[in-house]
């Protein structure tokens, strides 16, 4: 005898929420399969050397930035690991997670005002260069900003896998008075060989998909991704067979790399968590420490320059004047609206697809998973295999034919970031619920606490900090992407991400400066809100 | 017996026969068969070798676990496709017996309410049963302000105001010392004497079996292996398993406290 799976509430929740997810996606790849079929020998003829160029370009300007990231965090991490405690050792941990929470288009504005060709470092790299600086638009623009992005988060990653080490391997190899070099051979090197395919990549994965920063900052034909040139596509040439070319491109780029990186291990979140330093019993040389602090030292220029040129920028553009523009209390008023709602959707869906995992979990006895089950786990996985560009341009070409798409730019909004932020959601709230549920499970069914009052009595109150922490992380997500808005937007909704676009632009750099500061402190102040709940949770 | 509600101690049911009736069940690879009596109104002790199947027995009476073939019947009905919250049975786990985040008499009035929405008299039952068991006038702690015996007597407090004919106990007490593991076994066996459940009781310890079962289950490798009563059991009249298993010392000497308490 086996209780029908569907008799409880956890499950249906979780159908529920599928359905949902299946209905975005499954939307956009009608709109394209209906684009696809009305006009074939244009998507066919699509295929040119133009095409091939940007394919060549998507994937080039992935491998460098991995390279440039990847390779300087091992030593950084490295570094870092080998002095557990220094003065400003936690507010360098603390600076590397910023980018994290960081908008792509503030951090891009950052590198601009730091490395462009009015940018505070003009002078010095014109007067180096012993002509006026160009600036770094294009491959080299591109390459800075993933770098500044990936290469913290590359660098906490490896330093989790370097805290992996037992305190007693490094106790043995003091005590064997083991050198520098031979510590990094034998203890150090084998947990970063191991985290190394699953990091490269993540962050290979996360410049192939990259939009805003390439938008931004990629300088015109010659440095354009697929992503971007979807946007192009539909938005400035309306050439709707050429975008679903594109994207199908683009759906299979990303599906083999996805699928590569299964195989690899990767987590696809991409969000470490690091304890407080631990207590090391190795000692590094003079030497050693001053090569170290060497390393540490030029990527925190690195890392810090953007933002501190961010802060300086926004805090010299006429923020009185800013606040006072009705466009810009327009798009705020927006991007919070569509950003709560964002987030509460993206809960709703995150919880009911743990809650369901759990559920079906809990009634098979062995043997293999249902299908309900396994997507119910990994379900929320896939959506990173569909960008949102795609998403979005799935669904511009669907509306398209039936209705006017800018009219639902907020359901758009809402709807696919609330999806692109549910893994991250997810990791907040599965290991509470999952924990909770382990010890309350046979005690609700015994007392025949379910549904709504389990919810209200049982989940609540052990569930509510992580679904704060997600909801925070959700909303700092859903008000800094510059995807679907980029597609759907325009004068009627506009959020900050897009307003902020149209001041660059428009060359009015001021005031794009001004409203990345009040974006990107926002975001900042929303993730570490996240962060802290998320500890408190913890201890 | 002392009244927990009026009206419910009016109709409270005496204890109710517990019978596994040629139930199968299989947990991975090894299969457990199990057909057994436990009597109304006494109590058994179930013990074992880990991995025996006690857990997995009283899981199935209580609902937690499906059997493949067989029935569970409780009181003569069949009850083994009832969910665990309809069956006429109370258990008290090891731990996580109570929900951190909620006061002793939300703990205690989940027994009476599952939402939890307790009347006047539901109120004044859960602090006679939390009195009964030796914690009045803590009806507002939280459960993490107590210590692990107290929490259990928590536990009990609200198997008494569910007020079932049955009651399981796996291992309820091995997390606590020796002293206080005798002062819950007698709060149990003084319920039990008032209350009159059918008792199910595993245990890994000899004395606990001594101190109050009357009868005893004995299970090896996923089946009954023997059964009889307490007494018999520990005058050496039990199977040779069961003498190897609790192995000769302490009973060697003879009966130490063999009766001590008898309900």
């Amino acid at each position: 005898m086996q209780r029908a799976p569907s008799s409880d509430s956890r499950i249906t929740a979780g159908i529920l929420a599928l359905a949902a997810i299946a209905l975005l996606i499954g939307g956009a790849f009608t709109g394209l399969v209906v684009e696809a079929t009305r006009d074939p020998s244009g998507v066919a003829s699509a295929f040119d050397s133009y095409l091939l160029r940007i394919v060549r370009f998507t994937l080039w300007q992935a491998l460098l930035s991995t390279l440039l990231s990847v390779a300087p965090a091992l030593f950084v991490a490295r570094a870092l690991s080998r002095h557990p405690q220094f003065f400003g050792r936690g507010f360098i941990l603390q600076l590397f997670a910023v980018p994290l929470a960081l908008p792509a288009i503030v951090a891009a504005l950052g590198v601009l005002a730091l490395y462009g060709r009015a940018g505070y470092f003009a002078g010095m790299l014109g007067a180096l260069g012993g002509q006026s600086w160009p600036g770094i638009y294009g491959l080299s623009g591109i390459l800075v900003a993933h770098v500044f992005f990936n290469l913290p988060l590359a660098t906490r990653l490896f330093l989790e896998a370097l805290q992996t080490v037992p305190a007693d391997q490094w106790r043995l190899a003091s005590q064997l008075g083991m050198g520098a070099a031979p510590a990094f051979r034998l203890i150090e090197w084998p947990p970063l060989r191991a985290a190394l395919p699953g990091v490269a990549g993540l962050v290979f994965m996360l410049c192939i998909t990259s939009f805003t920063i390439v938008l931004t900052l990629g300088g015109g034909p010659s440095a354009t991704t697929l992503e971007v040139a979807i946007y192009q596509a539909l938005r400035f040439d309306f050439d709707p067979a050429r975008a679903v070319t594109l994207t199908l491109l683009q759906i299979a780029l990303t599906f083999v790399v996805v699928l590569a990186l299964t195989r690899l291990g990767a987590n696809m979140t991409g969000d470490a968590n690091l304890p407080v330093a631990p207590r090391r019993y190795f000692s590094a040389g003079a030497a050693e420490t001053v090569l170290n602090a060497l390393v540490i030292g030029l990527a925190l220029l690195f890392v810090a320059g953007p933002m501190a040129a961010t802060l300086a920028a926004g805090l010299g553009a006429d923020l009185g004047r800013l606040a006072g523009e009705s466009a810009v209390r327009q798009a705020t008023a927006t991007s919070a609206a569509l950003s709560v709602l964002s987030a509460l959707l993206s809960l709703a869906l995150s919880l009911s697809l743990v809650m369901a995992r759990w559920a079906l979990a809990l009634t098979r006895r062995t043997g293999g998973r249902t299908v309900l089950e396994h997507l119910a786990d990994t379900g929320a996985g896939f959506v990173l295999v569909v960008p949102p560009i795609v998403i979005g341009a799935g669904w511009f070409l669907f509306l398209r034919t039936v209705s006017d798409v800018f009219a639902i730019a907020p359901v758009m909004v809402v709807a696919v970031n609330a999806v692109m932020a549910m893994p991250f959601a997810i990791r907040a709230i599965r290991p509470a619920y999952d924990a909770a549920s382990e010890r309350h499970e046979r005690l609700c069914a015994q007392l025949g606490i379910s549904g709504w009052n389990r919810l209200r009595l049982v989940d609540w109150p052990s569930l509510r900090r992580p679904l704060a922490t997600g909801f925070a992380f959700a909303m700092a997500l859903s008000l800094g992407d510059l995807g679907v808005i980029a597609l759907f937007g325009s004068d009627s909704v506009q959020t900050l991400p897009y307003l902020l676009l149209a001041r660059m632009g428009s060359y009015r750099t001021e005031d794009a400066a001004g409203l990345a500061l009040l974006l990107g402190l926002v975001c900042l102040a929303l993730v570490l809100t996240a962060d802290w709940m998320g500890r408190r949770e913890k201890s | 017996m002392m009244p927990i509600s009026p009206e419910r101690s009016i109709s409270v049911e005496k204890g109710a026969a517990v019978r596994l009736d040629n139930v199968s069940f299989s947990y991975g690879e090894t299969p457990l068969i199990f057909d057994v009596d436990f009597p109304a109104s006494e109590i058994t002790a179930i013990m074992g070798p880990s991995g025996s199947g006690k857990s997995t027995l009283l899981n199935l009476v209580a609902g937690f676990e499906a059997p493949r073939s067989g029935r569970v019947l409780i009181g003569g009905a069949d009850v083994s496709t009832a969910p665990p919250s309809a069956r006429p049975v109370s258990m008290v786990f090891q731990e996580n017996n109570l929900f951190a985040h909620l006061s002793l008499e939300q703990n205690v009035g989940l027994g009476r309410s599952p939402s939890l929405r307790l009347s006047e008299a539901d109120r004044a039952a859960i602090a006679a049963a939390l009195k009964r068991v030796g914690l009045a006038g803590k009806e507002s702690r939280l459960p993490r302000e107590l210590s692990g015996g107290e929490r259990q007597r928590v536990a009990l407090a609200r198997v008494l105001v569910r007020d079932r004919p049955v009651l399981l106990l796996d291992e309820p007490f091995a997390s606590l010392g020796p002293a206080l593991r005798d002062d819950m076994l007698d709060l149990v066996a003084d319920v039990h004497s008032e209350q009159r459940m059918t008792v199910l009781f595993v245990t890994h310890q000899p004395d606990d079996a001594r101190r109050i079962g009357q009868n005893m289950v004995f299970l090896d490798g996923g089946t009954v292996a023997a059964t009889g009563t307490a007494a018999d059991f520990f005058v050496g009249a039990g199977p040779d398993a069961f003498r190897r298993y609790i192995g000769s010392g302490p009973f060697a000497a003879g009966s130490r406290d063999v009766a001590r308490k008898r309900t």
